[in-house]
C-alpha cells in the first residue's frame, strides 16, 4: 500500500463522490466490509490516472482534428511512432503492475477464509476473544442460521455481537445462492453438498440488510433477512429470547422446513439436533440416505466394485426437489461397517 | 409390448393445451399481434408475387453477401424482441415497490431476463457479428465467396432456426426461469422439470452447430483465399479481428457444446454430472461454460474493434496508427481471453491465490485492449476527421467503453468482486461494455457499409437521431444500475421492499425509453433511406473515400464481386490502389466460376430444428423421425453434384460496361 501514498490526498474526495447517496458497499459497518470498500476507491483513482486523459484526448482530438478546421496539421501517411507505442503500451503496464500488486496483497489478507487479525483499522485482535460460529443454510427461499454453541436456531434473522469476530460456515438445501450482507463483508456461494467459509466482524450497532445475491428461482426476491449488530449483553438477551421460543430443530422438523415458502416470517428455535448441520452439509437429514462424507471414504478407499453397488443400493428419495431422484441407501454400509461390503478391492486405513 | 404404447403420448409428448398461454394476457396479444403482422407479410408477398425471388435468390443462396444481410436482419429482427424484454424488465423494476408487485410474477418475469439474456447474446449479438464479417471479410481480402459456400447458407439456417426455437416456446410451453446460463442445479431436472430449460439446451445446440461452421467457414477463407500479395500483414484489421474471432470461435464453442450435452444427460437420462447427488458436482458447469462464456465475450468484441479501425482510419482520412501493434494487441486479446474464466465466480471460494491469478490475467487484458484505444486516439490526431454517423459511434464508443473497461477492472479485483459480484453495478458493467463495445460498432459498421450493400447511403439525420437517443439513454439506463450496485442491490430481482430505490429505477426506465427512440429511429432511418435512394445513390463504390478493397467494387457488388483477383501490395489495398493511379481493367474479361445455390441447407436445418422440438416437448416419434429425415437429407445432398457453374464471360462484359457507365456518371 506504500505505493499509494502520493493518492491518499485524494481518497476524501473520491469518498465524498461516491457516498453521495446511501451506498452502503462504500459506507459498511463492518472491518472487511470497510476494506473492500477502501479497496473500491484506490482502484478506481488508479485507474482514473489512465482513463480521464484518454476521455480527454478523444474529445480534444475529435473538435481539434475536425474537417472545418483547416488550421490543424494534417499528415496522412503518419501511423508510426516508436516513443508513442511505447506510451501506449507502457503506461498501461505500469498502472497494471501496480494494480496487479494491490490484487495480489489484498486478495490474500481479505480471504473470507482467513481468520481475522483486526478488529478494525485501529484495534488488533486482542488474543482472549473467542469467535462466533454461525452455521447458515440457504434453503427455498428463507435463511436457517444455527448458533452450534448457543444451541440454538433461527429462520430470517441474523444477530452477532459487536468487535466479536464471526466464523460463517455456509451451505445450501437444493440450488445455489449466495450469503450477503452488504454492511459487514463480501458475498460468499452457499451451494448445496458444499461448505463456504466467510470471517467478519460487525463494528456498529445497528440493522443491517442480508439477502441471497444469487438468483435462485421464484422466491428469490424475497429471501431477504436482518442481521442485528447487537452489544454484548443485549445479544446474551437475543439469545435468552430464542431459548425462550421453546420449540426444537430436529431433523423431522428440518425436512418440514425445507419445503419451499416465500417470505417467512422469522422463526426461533430454543434448541437444535447437534448433527444437523452435518447432515444438511452431507445431504442425509433424510436418515436413509448415505451421508456423503461417507460416501467419499468409501471411494477414496477405493470404491466397492460395481457388484455392490448394483444390487438394491438405490432408493427413491421423497422430499422436495427430490422425488425420483436417486441416492445411495444408507445401510448399505459406512466406513466403520463393512459387513455388506463384500467385494471391495482394497482395506481403508485410518477411516 | 404394444399395447402398452400410448400413441398420444408417443406423438405429443408432453404437449397439451395447457402449454399455450391463454391465461397470460400479455403473451396472448403479443400472439395476436406476430399473428396478425405475419399474416400481413405473407399477404404481402403473396400479391407481390416475391415468393419465388424470396426463395431463389435468398433462401436458397449460397452468396456470402446475401448471407450477410440475411443474418443481419435476423440480428434486427431479434433486437426488437430482445429489447422488447428489456423494456418489460425496466418497467417492472421501476414498478414493483413495497405493495405494488409490478404487471410481471416472478414465474414470468424469470423467463423474461432469461430469454433477454440468451436472445442478445446468441440471437442479435452473433448473427450481428457474423452477418458483418459475412458480407465484409471476403470482399475486404479480395475473394468472390468463402471457401465452403453451402456450408454457410447451412450455418445461417442453423442460427434462424435456433432463434426459431427460442420464439416458439413464448407460445408454446415457456422458456428457461434460470438465467442466460442456466446454472445447476436450478437447471436441473429437479429445479426445472417443466420444457424451458429444453427449449434452452436445444435452441443453444442447434445455433452452436451453425456458429461453430461458419467459424471453421471463414478461417479456411480467410487462410486459404487472400489476394495475392496480401500476406498476413497485410491483411486489413477487420480481417484480423474476424481471423482471431472465428478461432475463439472454433476453440470455444464446442466447450459449449458438451456442457449442455452433459447437462442434457443430467435431465434426459439421469446422469449426475451436475446434481446434487451421488458426486455430481454443478460448479463443474459453472467452470465449464464460462470457459465458452468468457472467449464468447471476445468473440462478440473483437471483429467491433475491427469495425471502428476500418471507421477511424477513414474518416480521418489517414493511415491506422500503429497497425502493426494493433493486430499482436488483437492476438494477445485472443490467447488470454482463455486465461481469465474464473473472474465470473470468484465468489465460489477458490483460494485467494487461484483467485489472485485469475483476477491479474484479467487485469493483463486491460493492457491490448488499451493499447488499441490509444492506437484509435492517435489515427485521430492529425487527421481530417469528418463527423459522418459511423464515426459519432466510433467516438461515442470510445468515451463510453473506456468507463466500462475500468469498472470491468475493478470487478476484477476479488475482494472488490466480493461486494460488487452479482449486483446491479456488474449489469451495468457487462452493458457499458456491450452496448457500448459491440452495439454501437454494429451500427456504425450498418450505416458505413450499407452503400455498399444496397448502393444508396442511409439517411444521416434520423442516424444522428438515432446515435444521440442511445448514447443519451445508454448513459441514463445504465449509470443509475452503478449507483444501485454501490448500494448493494442485486440482480435479477422482481420486486423491492426500500422505496428511497425507485428513483433510480424510474430514471434508468426513462433511458430504456430513449433508447427504444434510439431503435425507432433506426428502422425510421431505414425507410427514410429507401424512400430517399434516388438522392442518396452512390455511384461509385466508394461513398466515404474509404481505404480496403470492398470499395474497389460497385455498389452492391456484382455476383462475383471482382472481374479480376486484385493484387495487393499495401495494407491499405484500395488507398494504395487510388493513390497510385489505379485503371479498372476494361476487357480481357473471362467466364467466372461460381458456386450454385441449393436449398439443402435450409431443408437440414429446418429437419434438425423438427427433431430438436421433439426432443424438448419428448415426441419420441417426431424426433426419431427428424433425425433420420436430417440425416437423410445430409446424405442426398453429397450426390449433389451440380454445385457449380460459370458466369459466361459476355455476361461479366455486359456487367462491367455498365459498371463504366456508372462511373463515368459519377465523376462527371
Amino acid at each position: 500500500m506504500t505505493l499509494l501514498k502520493p493518492l491518499r490526498g485524494l481518497l476524501p474526495l473520491a469518498a465524498v463522490l461516491l457516498t453521495g447517496c446511501n451506498t452502503v458497499v462504500m459506507n459498511p459497518s463492518g472491518d472487511i466490509a470497510s476494506q473492500q470498500a477502501h479497496l473500491i476507491v484506490v482502484s478506481t483513482l488508479l485507474m482514473l490516472l489512465i482513463i480521464v486523459p484518454v476521455i480527454v484526448l478523444t474529445l480534444v482530438f475529435a473538435w481539434r482534428y475536425r474537417q472545418s478546421n483547416k488550421a490543424a496539421a494534417y499528415e496522412p501517411d503518419w501511423d508510426h511512432s516508436t516513443q508513442l507505442e511505447l506510451v501506449i503500451w507502457g503506461a498501461p503496464l505500469l498502472i497494471i503492475i501496480a494494480l496487479g500488486l494491490l490484487t495480489w496483497i489484498s486478495t490474500h489478507t481479505l480471504d473470507p477464509y482467513r481468520p481475522l487479525h483486526r478488529l478494525d483499522a485501529q484495534r488488533e485482535m486482542p488474543s482472549d476473544i473467542k469467535p462466533l460460529t454461525v452455521e447458515v443454510v440457504a434453503l427455498d427461499w428463507k435463511w436457517l442460521f444455527i448458533y452450534p454453541e448457543q444451541g440454538i436456531a433461527t429462520v430470517n434473522e441474523l444477530a452477532a455481537p459487536v468487535d466479536v469476530p464471526i466464523q460463517f460456515k455456509i451451505t445450501a438445501s437444493t440450488v445455489m445462492n449466495s450469503f450477503y450482507i452488504p454492511a459487514l463483508a463480501g458475498q460468499i456461494y452457499a451451494m448445496p453438498g458444499m461448505q463456504t467459509q466467510l470471517h467478519a466482524v460487525i463494528n456498529q450497532a445497528g440493522e443491517f440488510e442480508g439477502f441471497s445475491a444469487n438468483y435462485s428461482g421464484a422466491g428469490f426476491s424475497g429471501m431477504r433477512f436482518k442481521f442485528h449488530g447487537l452489544s454484548g449483553a443485549d445479544f446474551e438477551k437475543w439469545v435468552q429470547t430464542n431459548k425462550n421460543a421453546g420449540s426444537t430443530l430436529g431433523r423431522a422438523e428440518y425436512l418440514k422446513l425445507e419445503q419451499p415458502s416465500e417470505r417467512d416470517p422469522v422463526q426461533r428455535f430454543a434448541s437444535v439436533a447437534p448433527d444437523l448441520y452435518n447432515a444438511i452439509l452431507n445431504r442425509c437429514v433424510d436418515s436413509s440416505k448415505m451421508c456423503m462424507n461417507e460416501m467419499m471414504a468409501i471411494d477414496a478407499a477405493g470404491g466397492m466394485g460395481t457388484n455392490n453397488f448394483s444390487v438394491a443400493t438405490r432408493g427413491e428419495a421423497q422430499g422436495w426437489k427430490q422425488r425420483g431422484a436417486r441416492y445411495v441407501k444408507a445401510e448399505l454400509c459406512t466406513p466403520n461397517d463393512r459387513s455388506n461390503l463384500d467385494g471391495a478391492t482394497t482395506a481403508p486405513t485410518g477411516l | 409390448m404394444l399395447e402398452h404404447l400410448d400413441l398420444t403420448k408417443l406423438i405429443f409428448g408432453r404437449l397439451s393445451w395447457d402449454a399455450i398461454p391463454f391465461h397470460e394476457p400479455i403473451l396472448l396479444g403479443t400472439f395476436i399481434m406476430v399473428a396478425l403482422g405475419g399474416l400481413t407479410v405473407l399477404a404481402l408477398l403473396t400479391k407481390f408475387r416475391l415468393w419465388g425471388p424470396l426463395w431463389r435468390d435468398w433462401i436458397t443462396s449460397i452468396d456470402h453477401k446475401r448471407i450477410g444481410i440475411m443474418y443481419m436482419i435476423l440480428g434486427v429482427v431479434m433486437l426488437l424482441r430482445g429489447f422488447a424484454d428489456a423494456l418489460m424488465m425496466r418497467a417492472q423494476q421501476a414498478l414493483s415497490f413495497g405493495d405494488a408487485t409490478g404487471f410481471l410474477p416472478p414465474h414470468h418475469y424469470d423467463q423474461v431476463f432469461t430469454a433477454h439474456g440468451v436472445i442478445m447474446i446468441f440471437f442479435v449479438a452473433m448473427p450481428f457479428v457474423t452477418g458483418l464479417m459475412n458480407y465484409i471479410v471476403p470482399m475486404q481480402i479480395g475473394a468472390r465467396d468463402v471457401s465452403f459456400p453451402f456450408l454457410n447458407n447451412f450455418s445461417f439456417w442453423m442460427t434462424t432456426f435456433g432463434a426459431v426455437l427460442v420464439m416458439a416456446s413464448l407460445f408454446v410451453g415457456e422458456f428457461a426461469r434460470t438465467g442466460w446460463l442456466a446454472y445447476p442445479p436450478l437447471s436441473g431436472i429437479l429445479g426445472s422439470p417443466d420444457v424451458g430449460v429444453d427449449y434452452y439446451i436445444w435452441s443453444l445446440q442447434i445455433a452452436g452447430v451453425g456458429t461453430l461452421l461458419s467459424g471453421v467457414n471463414l478461417i479456411a477463407t480467410i487462410v486459404k483465399m487472400r489476394a495475392p500479395g496480401m500476406t498476413l500483414m497485410k491483411m486489413p484489421v477487420f480481417t484480423w479481428t474476424a481471423l482471431c474471432t472465428n478461432v475463439l470461435i472454433v476453440a470455444a464453442f464446442p466447450v459449449l457444446t458438451a456442457v449442455l450435452a452433459l447437462l442434457s444427460l443430467d435431465r434426459y437420462v439421469g446422469t449426475n454430472f451436475f446434481s446434487n447427488d451421488l458426486g455430481g458436482n454443478a460448479m463443474m458447469y459453472v467452470n465449464l461454460i464460462w470457459i465458452w462464456g468468457h472467449p464468447e465475450v471476445y468473440i462478440l468484441v473483437l471483429p467491433c474493434f475491427g469495425v471502428y479501425s476500418e471507421i477511424v482510419s477513414t474518416f480521418c482520412g489517414k493511415r491506422l496508427f500503429g497497425y502493426t501493434s494493433m493486430v499482436y494487441a488483437t492476438v494477445v486479446i485472443t490467447i488470454l481471453s482463455y486465461l481469465v474464466w474464473l473472474h465470473h465466480f470468484f465468489t465460489m471460494g477458490s483460494g485467494a491465490s487461484v483467485n489472485s491469478f485469475f483476477g491479474i490475467t484479467t487485469m493483463i487484458i486491460s493492457i491490448p485492449t488499451g493499447a488499441k484505444i490509444f492506437n484509435w486516439l492517435f489515427t485521430m490526431y492529425k487527421g481530417r476527421i469528418r463527423f459522418e454517423v459511423p464515426m459519432l459511434w466510433t467516438i461515442g464508443f470510445m468515451v463510453t467503453f473506456v468507463i466500462g473497461g475500468m469498472t470491468g477492472v475493478l470487478l476484477a479485483v476479488p475482494p472488490a468482486d466480493f461486494v460488487l459480484h452479482n449486483s446491479l453495478f456488474l449489469i451495468a458493467h457487462f452493458h457499458n461494455v456491450i452496448i457500448g463495445g459491440v452495439v454501437f460498432a454494429v451500427f456504425a459498421a450498418i450505416n458505413f457499409w450499407f452503400p455498399k450493400a444496397f448502393g444508396y447511403k442511409l439517411d444521416s439525420f434520423w442516424g444522428k437521431c438515432s446515435f444521440w437517443f442511445w448514447l443519451v439513454g445508454f448513459y441514463l439506463a445504465f449509470m443509475p444500475l452503478y449507483v444501485l450496485g454501490l448500494m448493494g442491490v442485486t440482480r435479477r430481482l422482481s420486486h423491492f421492499e426500500d422505496p428511497s430505490l425507485q428513483i433510480w429505477f424510474q430514471v434508468a426506465a426513462l433511458g430504456a425509453v430513449l433508447i427504444a427512440l434510439g431503435i425507432g429511429s433506426f428502422i425510421i432511418q431505414l425507410v427514410v433511406s429507401y424512400l430517399r435512394r434516388d438522392q442518396l445513390r452512390d455511384t461509385t463504390g466508394d461513398p466515404w473515400n474509404a481505404r480496403t478493397l470492398e470499395w474497389s467494387t460497385s455498389s452492391p457488388p456484382p455476383d462475383y464481386n471482382f472481374a479480376f483477383t486484385p493484387v495487393v501490395h499495401d495494407n491499405d489495398a484500395w488507398a494504395d490502389m487510388k493513390k497510385n493511379g489505379y485503371q479498372r481493367p476494361q476487357q480481357g474479361f473471362v467466364a467466372i466460376h461460381m458456386p450454385k445455390n441449393t436449398a439443402a441447407g435450409f431443408v437440414i436445418a429446418a429437419l434438425s430444428a423438427a427433431m430438436a422440438f421433439g426432443l424438448i416437448w419428448q415426441m419420441w416419434l417426431l424426433a426419431g423421425l427428424g433425425f433420420v429425415a436430417t440425416l437423410v437429407a445430409i446424405i442426398v445432398h453429397t450426390f449433389n453434384y451440380k454445385r457449380d457453374y460459370y458466369i459466361p464471360a459476355d455476361e461479366v462484359v455486359r456487367v462491367e460496361a455498365a459498371r463504366t457507365r456508372q462511373l463515368a456518371t459519377a465523376h462527371v
